[in-house]
């Protein structure tokens, strides 16, 4: 990690100074800074607020919305809630992870693309839904998948 | 912001911003969910910006970004006040013609809402079926609302309940009327809130706690979200109520992450009620201190069980707890804790303004008031609907919800989420309420009403809930953890034909262990999507066991897709998007689906004109072999 890198994790810590609880919500913030938790932004968590590393591990592999491999440069997010479900978007993300050729929680070597699905993100009227760096295509037929990926470089 | 040190300072605010407000001055409203967000919402909002400047009409109508109408089937909606036009599938480019009809006082025609019953276009948002049949005391303000305009939200009545509770009422009596109007949960389990408060009111320990649930973890589930979103004052004028009634001074509002807009619109909101003296120390200068701070959720779905929410905000995992003692007794950091869920929380304000018998006029015997359901799945009209407890699926489904998309058959409605099950047809008629839906082996839960036509499998939909429940298992507790494992093994194996005889009843004895001896509700109701599909379709279980066939098509291990030569015109639409090559054939040669190249990604069957209709499914049969002569006899039909 660059120093700066360093010096934006200590001004998140510092954010929270004094507060309890506020493991989850550093993690958060940390996550959507660097877009992944690195092995060094936990040792400094573990450093300065003298929280053993393995109990931010442990947070921090629970929870979905914590990644502890770097994510790629686009995230495609595939909506696996109930009513994309019966609208077919098991068939899309069948498509989906046979164009980019990774599963689920992946990111392409070139770590140009990460895959995730998601459980339901709210505008089921336009199931099924893929979400690209959240823009939003709604009603998407497995043979639309390769078009609005081709549109991301 | 002024800052209100007494209830009449804020009525005097509430008189002079109606006094500077001409009602029938012309204003534009955009709806900003998530649906219509995702719908390109912001670029609509833009055109209408633009437009009203280029027209120089800044000064003569007012555009307002509000929260979710509702009817998000329709969005981009707009709605002109003070006529109520309501313009559906607005697009940017429609700015310029709308506005110039606000301008003239002329309807744009081509953007009305037609009923598909009559043909007819409906100018009035209210007198559109789907709004029509609703009954609309919670979620209705929304559309009037500007989320990160406190004033909007004042304009309407707003913390006029507050002020009525600290001034006009002891916090025993708060307790009461919540106690008295039956009010119960909206989370899912239905426990009634005014017993809860009093439980945590009791409770030995200092300080108490009042905590916001807005992990709505339900997959088809989006009203909290949108209530958040959309009204974030009326969650928060409940919770301060609530905190009265308690006496707590400190509150949370457990938000998921996944929900940027909700954080963001709540964070405006907090920090305009602390202007306003509705937050913080000395609330209307009645002397009650109360302040909320916002915890956001990591993606958990089990997070959302109270302990886990509980153990979660305290920054440990959020894993749930044996609840020998109850979390309003002992809940974060040990202290009396009370939860409800988010319109829970938005129904307080109108129980204290109308009273309790203005509340128990609603609904059912044992269920009082409305309840918000998300309207999603296979139907018309999908969208955010409320309606009064014991209306019955029918009347949501299809005067509401305008019935089945396609013209295809109703098979069964799912409730309740990963913890509710699959209503049948038969039941159509059944009043919605928290008994009723239990009765017929579902769950209310919180609001998630996904519909289903004769395309939905329902070994698969269980398949589905067993697959998400698998991977959101804490993993703390055997039953819960090995329990839906198997059954997700068991049910897996049946979708993909090797279902065995004896599965049935080795999935019905899995379940009645899970659900007897997990830890928590997520483990005691999970098998209920099992039971419940296994209760109604059993015939479905028994025909991917014993014929390997997949009535509704949808288990791709036993389905093929095959080209009746009869019917093929050669079109080469499918030929050419098939996405692995699999389909023979050319100009005047019949197309063949190469079975040990298909993938089964239904796109020939989509693609393949209706008019031609050649290319069909088949479970549970062999493939005809490719015939010899190939060759396409034009005309011959």
């Amino acid at each position: 990690m660059t120093t700066v890198e360093i010096s934006r994790i200590d001004q998140i810590i510092d954010k929270y100074e004094g507060e309890e609880g506020i493991l989850i919500q550093l993690l958060l913030d940390i996550q959507q800074e660097l877009n992944w938790i690195p092995k060094e932004a936990a040792e400094r968590i573990s450093q300065r607020l003298n929280i053993p590393l393995s109990q931010i591990y442990r947070v921090a592999s629970f929870y979905t919305a914590m990644s502890l491999t770097p994510r790629g440069k686009h995230l495609v997010s595939v909506c696996t809630g109930t009513a994309c479900h019966i609208r077919g978007s098991p068939r899309l993300l069948d498509r989906v992870t046979d164009i980019l050729k990774i599963k689920p929680g992946e990111t392409t070597p070139d770590r140009r693309f990460t895959l995730h699905t998601v459980n339901c993100l709210g505008c089921c009227a336009l199931g099924p839904v893929v979400v690209v760096d959240g823009q939003y295509y709604g009603k998407v037929v497995p043979a639309k998948a390769e078009e609005i990926l081709k549109g991301y470089d | 912001m002024p800052r209100f040190n007494s209830p009449g300072e804020l009525e005097e605010f509430r008189q002079e911003i109606l006094s500077k407000r001409d009602p029938n001055r012309p204003c534009i409203t955009i709806c900003s969910g998530t649906g219509c967000h995702a719908y390109g919402s912001e670029r609509v909002n833009a055109a209408f910006e633009e437009e009203v400047k280029k027209q120089g009409l800044e000064t003569e109508l007012d555009i307002r970004r509000t929260g979710c109408h509702g009817f998000c089937e329709r969005g981009t909606l707009v709605v002109i006040y003070p006529e109520e036009i309501c313009y559906v599938n607005v697009q940017p480019e429609d700015a310029a013609e709308v506005v110039q009809g606000v301008k003239d006082k002329k309807v744009v025609e081509r953007l009305l809402y037609v009923d598909p019953a009559t043909g007819k276009k409906i100018v009035h948002e209210s007198d559109i079926p789907f709004y029509k049949n609703q009954v609309r005391i919670v979620f209705g303000n929304n559309k009037y609302i500007d989320p990160r305009e406190i004033n909007d939200y004042i304009a309407l009545g707003g913390y006029s309940a507050l002020s009525k509770a600290l001034f006009q009422m002891t916090p025993e009596q708060v307790l009461q009327e919540v106690k008295k109007s039956n009010l119960r949960g909206r989370g899912g389990g239905g426990f009634p809130a005014g017993i809860k408060w009093e439980t945590t009111k009791n409770a030995p320990g200092e300080p108490k706690y009042v905590i916001v649930n807005c992990d709505e973890g339900d997959p088809g589930a989006y009203m909290d979200r949108s209530l958040m979103e959309g009204n974030p004052h009326s969650v928060l004028e409940g919770l301060i109520i609530g905190a009265y009634a308690i006496g707590s001074s400190q509150g949370f509002v457990y938000v998921r992450q996944e929900y940027p807009l909700a954080v963001s619109n709540l964070n405006v909101a907090l920090k305009q009620a602390r202007e306003c003296g509705l937050l913080g120390d000395n609330i209307l200068g009645s002397g009650f201190n109360f302040d909320v701070k916002i915890h956001r959720g990591a993606g958990a779905f089990v997070s959302g069980e109270s302990s886990a929410l509980m153990t979660a905000i305290e920054g440990k995992v959020g894993e749930p707890r044996p609840k020998y003692i109850r979390t309003a007794v002992k809940g974060i950091w040990d202290r009396p804790s009370n939860l409800n869920n988010v319109e829970t929380w938005a129904t307080v304000p109108l129980i204290i303004n109308n009273g309790t018998d203005w509340f128990r006029s609603i609904g059912t015997e044992g269920s009082k008031g409305t309840k918000i359901f998300s309207l999603v799945g296979k139907v018309n009209n999908t969208g955010l609907v409320e309606v009064p407890m014991g209306m019955t699926l029918r009347e949501i489904i299809f005067n509401i919800g305008g019935g089945i998309r396609d013209g295809k058959k109703f098979k069964a409605v799912q409730t309740g989420g990963p913890s509710g099950g699959v209503i049948p047809e038969k039941y159509l008629d059944l009043p919605v309420d928290f008994d009723e839906l239990t009765k017929a082996g579902s769950m209310m839960g919180s609001g998630g009403m996904i519909v289903m036509d004769e395309d939905t499998c329902m070994v698969d939909t269980a398949k589905y809930f067993l697959t998400f429940l698998a991977d959101e298992s804490c993993g703390k507790c055997v039953p819960c953890r090995e329990g839906i494992k198997q059954m997700l093994d068991i049910v897996t194996d049946i979708t993909e034909g090797r279902g065995e005889k004896g599965d049935i009843e080795l999935l019905e004895e899995i379940a009645a262990t899970v659900k007897e001896f997990s830890l928590c509700a997520l483990g005691t109701t999970a098998p209920n999507p099992v039971l419940s599909t296994l209760r109604y379709f059993r015939d479905e279980y028994v025909a991917h066991i014993e014929q390997k066939r997949c009535p509704a098509y949808v288990c791709k291990p036993l389905i093929s897709y095959y080209i009746d030569p009869n019917k093929c015109q050669a079109c080469m639409i499918c030929l050419r998007q098939c996405p692995v090559g699999a389909i023979s054939g050319g100009k005047n040669q019949i197309h063949v689906i190469d079975q040990t190249k298909c993938i089964k990604c239904n796109t020939c069957f989509e693609v393949c004109p209706p008019r031609f209709d050649a290319v069909r499914r088949l479970s549970g049969e062999p493939v005809p072999a490719p015939i010899k002569d190939r060759t396409l006899a034009r005309g011959k039909g």
